[in-house]
Formats: C-alpha cells, sequence, structure tokens
C-alpha cells in the first residue's frame, strides 16, 4: 500500500465507489487471483445479495463460486470452516448478524477455536461477512451489530470498515489472512439504492489491489480537545457533531477503531494522552462491550491522562421498531454532541 | 364436506386479509416516493406481504380455538387475521404506534397476542420449538389444544425445523407444521436450495404424517387440516402439512423481483385461491351480491383497521427502556413501581 489509509482522497485516484462496489471490487480481484477463492450465502446470485454484498460477481464467476445456498447456516458456514481447513479461501456470508444466533456454534466453537484447540496444527482461513445496524425501523432481531459478541469470543479477527477505501483494503486483507476473519459492513454505509447512506462512505478507491492492515485504527480527523473513538456509522455520526462542535470551537478528533480484534491500543492511548477527553460511540449494547473495552484499556495503561470519559452506547436494550423509541436508544449526532460537551 | 356458512367465513377472512395487504402496501409505499427509501413515510423497516397465501391461513385456522397456539414467521398478516388476532391493535403496531399490540416495540415481523395465543418471528423457522413447547405445555396438563407453527418452503432445511419435527414425533405432540409453499425464498426458487419434490416427504424420515395440498385451494386446505388438526386434538401426535401458496408481491415491499421470470409472475396472479372460493360459493348457491357485500364489509374492516391505528399516538421516547423485565429489580429498588 503506497499511501496512507487516512488520506484516501488524493494521490491521483478519480474513481469514486459507494462502500459496497468496493467490498465486490476486492471479492473480484481476490477470485481473479486465486481460484481457491469462492462466495457463499443466501441470495448472493441473482439478487446479488441483500445487502449489494456480490452485486455483479456472477457476470464474470460462475455458480459454484458465487453459490446460492439453502437457509442453513451451521451447515454452509460450518462448510465454511471445513473448505478453510482444506486450504481453500471461503468467504461465507450471514445475511445479517442477528441471525448468527442459528449458527453459533459453527463460529465460536469451530471456526474460532480450531487453530488454538489444534495447538495451530490447523488454520481456517475463512472470512465470514454479515450485515450490521440498524436506523431504519427493522426492529429487534434485524437491527444489531453485535461487534462486542464477535469480539469477545477469542479466535476471529474483525473488522468494521465505514468508508469504500476501508472496504476494499480490509477484504483484501481478510481474504488474504490465514486466520478467520468477520467482516461486518454496516447496511446504512453500503450505498445501496434502497437504503440512502450519508456521503462519508463515497469515497475515492484506487483500482489497484491494497490491503488494509488488520488491527490498525485510522484517525478520521484530528483535532485537540476531546478524543472520540467509535466505529461503523457512528464515524460519520461523529465527524458531523465534530463538524457542529467545531462552530462551538471545541476542536474534535475522530478515531475510527476499523479493527476489533486486534484492537489498536496505541492509536487511541496517542490521542487521549493528547486531549485528556475520551467519548466512546457504539451502535451495540452499551454493558459488558465494546466502549467498556476501550475505557479500560486506556484506564489501564494511561489512567493519569484520562481527565474525563464518557459512553454513548445502545442502553441495554433490544432495538425497539417504532422510530422514536429506535432513535432514543440509537445514538444521534446530537447525543455525540453532548457527550463531548459533557467532557469538555 | 364443508358448511357453507363456514365458507363464506373462510371467504371473508381471505378477502379481509388480502385487502389488508393491499392497503398496507399503499401505506408503506407513501413517503417512500420518488426514490424508495426503507427508512421513511408512515410503515417503516421491512414489510413482508402475504398476498396469495391466504388459503393455506383460513383453511387451518378454522380449525382452531382461542387456547390454540399458533406462531408465524416474518410473512405473519394473513394468518393472525385468521387467527383472530385485534386488527386494530396490530394494525397500529405495524404503524409503531403506543397502542399497538407491542406498544410499537415489535413491529411487523414479532406480533404477540396472548388473547389468541399467536406470536410470530423474524429468524427462519424459529417459531417451532416453541409451539412444540405449547403442545408440551398442553400434553403436560392433559388439555386438548394444540399448536401449529407456520413457516415458508425454505425454512425447511433450518434446524429448528428438523429438531423440532422429531421432538414432537418422538413425544407424539399434538403439533401441526404448515409449509407455505410459495415456490421462492427471496430470490432463491426451491428446487436451487432443496432436493425433494415436495416438502411433505420430509415428513417420512420422522415417522410422522407428510400431507401435500398441490393447488391453492382453500377447501382442500381445510380438509387436510380437519385430520391433521384433529389427529393432534385426539393424542395422535404431529403431521407435517405442506400447502401450495402463490407469492403475487415481492419478497418484501421494494423487491423489483429481478431474479423472477414473468411467467412465474403471471401464474401466480392468475391462479387465485380467492376467486376459486368465489366461484365454489357460487355453486353452493351464495350469489355475487353477497359476495360483493362479505367484499365491502371486509373493506370497511381493513379502512377503519387503518384510520383507527394512524389515529393513535406514538410512544413516548422513554418507553423504550421499559419492558426487558417485567419484574425489574433495579426499577423495584428505585421506587417507582
Ligand atoms: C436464520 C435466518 N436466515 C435468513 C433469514 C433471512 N430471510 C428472511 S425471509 C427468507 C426467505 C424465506 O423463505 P420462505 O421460508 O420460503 O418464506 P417466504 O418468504 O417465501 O414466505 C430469508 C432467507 C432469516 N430471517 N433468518
Amino acid at each position: 500500500m503506497s499511501k496512507p489509509a487516512s488520506d484516501p482522497g488524493t494521490g491521483g485516484v478519480d474513481r469514486e465507489l459507494t462502500m459496497s462496489r468496493a467490498m465486490v471490487d476486492a471479492i473480484a480481484s481476490e477470485m481473479r487471483a486465486d481460484d481457491e477463492v469462492f462466495y457463499m450465502g443466501e441470495d448472493v446470485q441473482d439478487y446479488g445479495g441483500i445487502f449489494d454484498s456480490t452485486e455483479g460477481l456472477l457476470e464474470e464467476f460462475d455458480r459454484d463460486r458465487v453459490m446460492d445456498v439453502p437457509i442453513s447456516e451451521t451447515a454452509y458456514v460450518g462448510a465454511a470452516v471445513g473448505a478453510a481447513q482444506a486450504g481453500m479461501r471461503p468467504i461465507a456470508e450471514i445475511m445479517f448478524a442477528d441471525f448468527v444466533g442459528v449458527c453459533l456454534d459453527q463460529v465460536y466453537n469451530q471456526m474460532a477455536k480450531n487453530t488454538y484447540m489444534s495447538g495451530s496444527a490447523v488454520n481456517v482461513p475463512m472470512v465470514l461477512t454479515t450485515a450490521v445496524g440498524g436506523e431504519y425501523n427493522d426492529a429487534a432481531q434485524h437491527s444489531q451489530t453485535l461487534y462486542g459478541l464477535f469480539s469477545h469470543l477469542p479466535g476471529m479477527q474483525v473488522v468494521v470498515p465505514s468508508t469504500a477505501y476501508d472496504a476494499k483494503g480490509l477484504m483484501h486483507a481478510a481474504v488474504r489472512s490465514d486466520d478467520p476473519v468477520v467482516y461486518m459492513f454496516h447496511k446504512r454505509l453500503m450505498g445501496i439504492g434502497w437504503m440512502p447512506a450519508p456521503e462519508g462512505p463515497k469515497t475515492p478507491v484506487p483500482e489497484d489491489d491494497y490491503t488494509v492492515p488488520i488491527g490498525e485504527a485510522d484517525v478520521k480527523r484530528e483535532g485537540g480537545d476531546v478524543t472520540v473513538a467509535t466505529l461503523g456509522l457512528h464515524v460519520h455520526r461523529a465527524l458531523d457533531a465534530a463538524d457542529q462542535l467545531a462552530d462551538d470551537g471545541v476542536d474534535v478528533e475522530v478515531i475510527d477503531l476499523r479493527s476489533l480484534v486486534p484492537f489498536d491500543t496505541e492509536t487511541v492511548l496517542d490521542s487521549v494522552e493528547k486531549t485528556g477527553r475520551l467519548v466512546v460511540v457504539d451502535e451495540d449494547y452499551q454493558s459488558f462491550g465494546v466502549t467498556g473495552e476501550v475505557v479500560a484499556r486506556v484506564a489501564e495503561r494511561s489512567p493519569d491522562a484520562l481527565e474525563a470519559v464518557e459512553r454513548v452506547a445502545i442502553p441495554d436494550v433490544p432495538i425497539p421498531y417504532s422510530r422514536p423509541l429506535e432513535t432514543e436508544v440509537n445514538p444521534q449526532v446530537e447525543d455525540i454532541v453532548a457527550a463531548v460537551e459533557s467532557v469538555e | 364436506m364443508v358448511g357453507v356458512n363456514t365458507l363464506r367465513e373462510m371467504y371473508e377472512q381471505m378477502v379481509t386479509a388480502r385487502r389488508y395487504e393491499q392497503r398496507l402496501q399503499e401505506e408503506y409505499l407513501e413517503g417512500k416516493q420518488p426514490a424508495f427509501d426503507i427508512s421513511a413515510g408512515p410503515i417503516p423497516g421491512e414489510l413482508h406481504l402475504a398476498a396469495g397465501h391466504e388459503a393455506a391461513a383460513v383453511g387451518v385456522c378454522a380449525h382452531l380455538d382461542d387456547e390454540d397456539t399458533v406462531t408465524a414467521p416474518h410473512r405473519p398478516h394473513h394468518v393472525a387475521i385468521a387467527k383472530g388476532v385485534d386488527l386494530d391493535r396490530m394494525t397500529a403496531e405495524i404503524f409503531g404506534r403506543e397502542t399497538g399490540l407491542c406498544k410499537g416495540k415489535g413491529g411487523h415481523m414479532h406480533l404477540f397476542d396472548p388473547d389468541v395465543n399467536f406470536a410470530c418471528s423474524g429468524i427462519i423457522a424459529q417459531g417451532c420449538p416453541p409451539a412444540v413447547g405449547a403442545a408440551m405445555a398442553a400434553d403436560k396438563r392433559n388439555e386438548d389444544s394444540v399448536a401449529v407453527a407456520y413457516l415458508g418452503e425454505g425454512a425447511v432445511d433450518q434446524g429448528a425445523f428438523l429438531e423440532s419435527l422429531n421432538l414432537a414425533a418422538v413425544r407424539e405432540l399434538p403439533v401441526v407444521f404448515v409449509v407455505e409453499d410459495n415456490d421462492w425464498a427471496i430470490s432463491m426458487p426451491q428446487d436451487r436450495i432443496t432436493d425433494v419434490d415436495t416438502i411433505a416427504e420430509r415428513a417420512d424420515g420422522f415417522d410422522m404424517p407428510g400431507v401435500r395440498v398441490d393447488h391453492d385451494d382453500a377447501i382442500a386446505v381445510y380438509e387436510a387440516a380437519r385430520d391433521a388438526v384433529g389427529r393432534a386434538r385426539n393424542g395422535n401426535g404431529p403431521t407435517l402439512l405442506d400447502v401450495q401458496v402463490h407469492r403475487r408481491m415481492g419478497h418484501f415491499m421494494g423487491d423489483a423481483e429481478g431474479y423472477r421470470p414473468d411467467e412465474d409472475s403471471e401464474r401466480a396472479q392468475r391462479l387465485d385461491a380467492i376467486e376459486r372460493l368465489a366461484d365454489d360459493l357460487r355453486d353452493r348457491g351464495v350469489d355475487d351480491a353477497e359476495l360483493q357485500e362479505l367484499r365491502e364489509l371486509a373493506e370497511d374492516r381493513v379502512e377503519d383497521a387503518i384510520e383507527w391505528a394512524k389515529a393513535q399516538p406514538e410512544p413516548d421516547p422513554a418507553d423504550a427502556h421499559e419492558d426487558v423485565f417485567v419484574d425489574d429489580p433495579a426499577a423495584a429498588s428505585g421506587g417507582d413501581d
């Protein structure tokens, strides 16, 4: 990779892509380069993935490499584990992260543990893709991110792109990784026709392959007063909040965590050592999750630097359906502004 | 022979369900124009409508009482109507209102009406185990109520369904599994994902009867369900009922169905179980004027429910924090309750 991830907007790239186009770009390139890479999931052939995660692949690859599968997540996610252990590079999609419940054993007892349990005698070079997130009133069983659940269970790397540039680079890195990688794409960022996305995730994306290293956070906006660490959709909300706060003279630094496992503690620490104030924003349940983990890492390593801290997350309730209720529990730009003001 | 009054009631429910889906479609799309935005308009989120599935709902539920349990999947409205779910409060729920069945928390895929023992869930096949549980409760208490689990033909490859068949069979529980076979699981045709000619054959491996109703016909469903529900009620164990229906709309609203051959969509429009039942009623001496009257009654009922629902208040945002537990120790110690 020739240029820093935080600077995707320059370097002579004039091709702007949505996040879904960038993700598919990387998948197609990996499939072209390696016959052992294949994609399976529900509605990934003629539909192109409900959230456009495979849109267009069937034009270039046959139905054995872009495979529709029965609604049997245990069987096909487990089959990806087996094919990966046989040396292939499968990508398996769980249509919504919420559906992991029906196949959790294959994910956390098999995919995630086989490397360790075997003392690295086997490894599982697969990618598990899944759509996450809410803010379109799809209610309790179709709106979760479950970032913390996947990250809590050891043995899988977890990445969450928030821009097209990162989506492509992280997908290349995920397919090439010799370990299982969970690649979580936020529905609201994909740039799907029927689900309008904010402008931010659409970025210049180089034609050539490049990787965004797994385990590196990215400072999406530099600032000296308050650190906001977040991921996914809420990177864009934090950037909006930072713009508003800038008008009031508050200079916010926005860190896109981008990888949850492995976690880039250094980037967060460096920022907090500069600002002394930390707000962690997450579209997952607050307790026992990502926000608590980030705060704990900073508190362990730099307790003296941390003058004030706030968390903004889903307040430990299932995601409600009705619009005013979902808006209440899912962190909004105003909630981030208020949290920054409260630590400021 | 099915009595003409029963047929009349089934017809009325079918036209109510059809009208309901047509009107919800209109309401849903309002505010999503000109560019479709799933989160805009008076009904947000995904919406799975069941036009073309009505025969499977009314033919089975005609044999059920309020005490009998029904679980439905992500496409639940027609089954809810046939089971007697409160139409006003169901509609208010779909519009996300405070007086909805679930106070606006559940939404269209998660409707609960304990008064008539109806529930649904948006995760494929996951209504099957709770239906087995309702049957287990009836069995343990020596009650004669039964449970019915509805699912699509795409759901039959899910562990929760197959495990439920086995548990129900081995315990001889009063359950009827009703597969609504509309040939499609979103964009996946049945023969791409399930390698049997008919889903009814699945029953063979579980030592239970598997019955196929191969045409979309309310009377045929009624007759097959009479045996299946009767068998369950009499303590003779579960049945798998596999009913051919037709998907007259997209999988969800906004689905342009680019994957679906035109002939298949046209066929679904042509083979209309409601028209078929109307013909049967005419043969049994019910005249067009009376059928027209039944349709108008249904239209009025639907219109009243929608009007009532839209006049209901939206929930107070603070309510989002309630109902995680019925008995919340933290709230109790706060002294508010
Ligand atoms: C475990 C799980 N996997 C996938 C989905 C996504 N999904 C929702 S409906 C559907 C297709 C269901 O097809 P079918 O059971 O035939 O019912 P139909 O929609 O045709 O009525 C799928 C795959 C889900 N809700 N749950």
